[in-house]
């Protein structure tokens, strides 16, 4: 099944700035509303569009099943890893020691209302973006698998 | 008269369940300690300025591992019901 010209055209347009929306969402995780799942939702909403306005086998050459796995496992890693990066800095599991003096993400903030930094929050922005990669990885496998069998229909 | 008496009955559970519920306090909770201290100190220890995300990475960054994990098996429950069929190998029916 495949949409007319104009629908996959506006496909290909949205795709990018879906992608860059989603990678906003999760990069600014601790500064405004969202995070890593939301962010990834929103990555992996571009990856339905096309699939929607275009067959399975034109979509599965621009986004690959094989590396979308990887990227769902890559996020589960970056995860442990950061979770557990904090019982080599002599602190507990999951905590974060990078927040008030760490080597990065460690400019402090001051307290209520202010303009927001990137460069704060310490542990926070990692695990955003391992959750982020964990969920756009995650949502896509699911979305090629469910939605494979849309295929061009033959005329008899 | 079945659908009289059903209908009569589920009146009365929700009619019950409604007047419970307007004796609970709704917007004006009577223990906000947890509130108050996250809302007075989630900026200050965590550098973050969206509180509700320094409270799930960070206060609750363990919960949210195992959400993670959760989603992780539910895209491996996925892919198994999705795979595809070996060479020679049917589907059971019975």
């Amino acid at each position: 099944m495949k949409m007319t010209k104009i629908v996959r055209t506006t496909a290909d347009l949205f795709f990018p700035f879906c992608l860059v929306f989603g990678l906003y969402v999760v990069v600014h995780g601790h500064l405004t509303p969202g995070g890593g799942f939301q962010g990834g939702a929103v990555m992996a909403t571009g990856t339905a569009l096309l699939l929607v306005a275009r067959a399975y086998d034109d979509v599965t050459g621009r986004i690959r099943k094989g590396a979308m796995k990887v990227c769902e496992a890559a996020g589960l890693l970056i995860f442990l890893c950061a979770g557990f990066s904090g019982l080599f800095a002599g602190r507990p599991f999951m905590a974060n020691w990078l927040a008030p003096d760490g080597a990065l993400f460690r400019t402090s903030i001051a307290h209520g209302p202010n303009a927001g930094d990137l460069n704060t929050a310490g542990l926070l922005p990692l695990l955003n973006v391992g959750v982020g990669i964990e969920v756009l990885g995650g949502l896509t496998v699911i979305l090629l698998y469910m939605l494979s069998g849309i295929k061009e229909e033959k005329k008899k | 008269m079945r659908n009289v008496l059903f209908s009569a009955i589920l009146l009365l559970f929700f009619g019950g369940l409604l007047y419970l519920a307007a004796d609970l306090p709704f917007g004006d909770p009577l223990r906000t300690d947890m509130d108050d201290y996250f809302i007075r100190n989630a900026q200050a220890q965590t550098g973050a300025n969206n509180v509700v995300t320094s409270i799930v990475f960070d206060f609750r960054g363990f919960d949210t591992l195992g959400e993670a994990t959760v989603l992780f098996t539910a895209v491996l429950g996925v892919g198994m019901m999705f795979r595809k069929l070996k060479e020679g190998e049917e589907y059971e029916n019975d």
